[in-house]
C-alpha cells in the first residue's frame, strides 16, 4: 500500500518528451508503402509463376530489384513501429520489453534476408 | 494489461427478479448491475418491472421510479436531469450515455443497464472517477498567460472564439474515456478522450500563452500516443462531440512544430 496522491498517480512520471518521431516515421512509411506496394505487386505479380531463368533475368533489371528492397525495408520498419506499438497496448512490465527487443531483431533480420536474397539474384 | 476474462470477484451471478407491479399494462423489464462492496458477494443482475404507463420516458426516470417505489437499496448518481451535470453516466444497453437524456424508447427488448466499463465500482451504478479527474486536472484546465494580465479582459475574436465551439462543451461524464479500448488497457498512463479533448480546448485557445509548455507535457508514447483514432468516443459521446478529432489536432500540432 502507497499513500500516492491521486493527481501523482496521474502524472506518474511525467512527460517522455517523445513519441512525435514515432508517429511522423508511421505516417511517412504508410504514405510510402502506399506507392510501393501496388508496384510491388505489380513487378511480383508480372513474373509470377515464370520459369527459374526468366525470374533471375527478370530481378537482374533495376526497376523490380529496388521496388523489391525498397518495399522489404519499408515494410518492415513500418511492420516493426506497428508491432512495438501492438506490444506496448496489449503487454506490461518486463515482457514488453523482452517483446520489443525480440520483434526489433525479426523485423531487422527479416528485412535482411529478403534484401540478401534479392541482391544476390540481381548482382 | 489487456484482460479476456473478469476477476473471479466480478464475475456476473444471476440476481433478484423483483414483482411485477399489480393491474400494469405497459410493462418493461429493467435489468440492472447490483453489487455492494459490503456484503461480499460478486455482482448480480437484478430485474425489475417498470409501468411505463405510470414512468417518464427516459432511464433516468425508469431508474428514480425503481428507486422510489421498488427497491431503494438501488444506488446511481444523478443531478440536473437533462444532460448538463454528467452525472448520470452509465452502460445502458451497451452504450455508455446519459440516462437523463436516453429515451426508454430508444432500447429495443429488455433494457439493460450496467456501471461503466472497466472502471473500480464503488455501488451499483457508480464508478469510481477518481483518477479519471486527477488525470483532467493534470492537464490544466484554465488559462495559463504570462503577459501582465490587461485592465478590463482577455480579447478573443469572434472567428477565434468559434474555433472552441465542439471543445468546451464537455460536461465530464467519462463516457468516452470509458469506452476506449486504449483506456481499458492503459488507462493509468493514457490521458483518455476526455482529458485531451479540454488540453486541446486550451491548446487552441487564442488567449492561453502555455500553448509549448501543454504540447510537451503532453507528447509521450502513452499520455497522447496511446489514442489510435478508434472512434468509439465519437461514438458514444452523449453530447455529440468529438474527441478524436481534437486528439487528431494534437497530434497535427506536435508534428508542426517538428516537421
Amino acid at each position: 500500500m502507497s499513500f500516492l496522491t491521486d493527481r501523482k498517480r496521474a502524472t506518474g512520471l511525467g512527460s517522455a518528451k517523445t513519441g512525435t518521431q514515432h508517429h511522423w516515421h508511421m505516417t511517412v512509411s504508410s504514405v510510402a508503402l502506399l506507392g510501393l506496394i501496388p508496384l510491388f505487386v505489380f513487378t511480383f505479380g508480372h513474373i509470377l509463376g515464370a520459369p527459374y531463368a526468366e525470374v533471375v533475368a527478370y530481378y537482374q533489371r533495376p526497376f523490380p530489384a529496388i521496388i523489391g528492397i525498397l518495399t522489404l525495408l519499408v515494410g518492415f520498419m513500418h511492420f516493426c513501429g506497428g508491432f512495438q506499438t501492438m506490444i506496448e497496448d496489449y503487454v506490461h512490465g518486463f515482457a514488453r520489453k523482452a517483446l520489443i527487443i525480440w520483434m526489433i531483431c525479426l523485423s531487422y533480420s527479416a528485412a535482411a534476408v529478403g534484401v540478401f536474397a534479392i541482391v544476390r539474384i540481381a548482382l | 494489461m489487456v484482460e479476456f476474462t473478469l476477476p473471479k470477484n466480478s464475475r456476473m451471478t444471476s440476481g433478484k427478479t423483483w414483482p411485477k407491479p399489480n393491474g400494469a399494462k405497459n410493462l418493461r423489464k429493467v435489468q440492472i448491475y447490483r453489487w455492494n462492496p459490503d456484503d461480499g458477494q460478486n455482482p448480480r443482475l437484478d430485474t425489475y418491472f417498470v409501468d411505463m404507463d405510470d414512468c417518464g420516458p427516459m432511464v433516468l426516470d425508469a431508474l428514480i421510479k425503481i428507486k422510489n417505489e421498488i427497491d431503494p437499496t438501488l444506488t446511481f448518481r444523478r443531478s440536473c436531469r437533462e444532460g448538463i451535470c454528467g452525472s448520470c453516466a452509465m452502460n445502458i444497453d451497451g452504450i455508455n450515455t446519459l440516462a437523463c437524456i436516453y429515451g426508454m424508447d430508444d432500447v429495443k427488448g429488455d433494457v439493460k443497464i450496467y456501471p461503466l466499463p472497466h472502471m473500480p465500482v464503488v455501488k451499483d451504478l457508480i464508478p469510481d472517477l477518481t483518477h479519471f479527474y486527477a488525470q483532467h486536472a493534470s492537464v490544466k484546465p484554465w488559462l495559463e498567460t504570462k503577459t501582465n494580465k490587461p485592465a478590463k479582459e482577455w480579447k478573443q475574436s469572434i472567428e477565434d472564439r468559434s474555433k472552441l465551439d465542439g471543445l468546451y462543451e464537455c460536461v465530464m461524464c467519462a463516457c468516452c474515456s470509458t469506452a476506449c479500448p486504449s483506456y481499458w488497457w492503459n488507462g493509468d498512463r493514457f490521458l483518455g478522450p476526455a482529458a485531451l479533448l479540454t488540453a486541446n480546448r486550451w491548446i487552441t485557445d487564442s488567449r492561453d500563452e502555455a500553448t509549448g509548455e501543454r504540447l510537451d507535457d503532453l507528447e509521450d508514447p502513452f499520455k497522447l500516443y496511446r489514442c489510435h483514432t478508434i472512434m468509439n468516443c465519437a461514438k458514444t459521446c452523449p453530447k455529440g462531440l468529438n474527441p478524436a478529432k481534437a486528439i487528431a489536432n494534437i497530434k497535427k500540432m506536435m508534428v508542426d512544430r517538428v516537421v
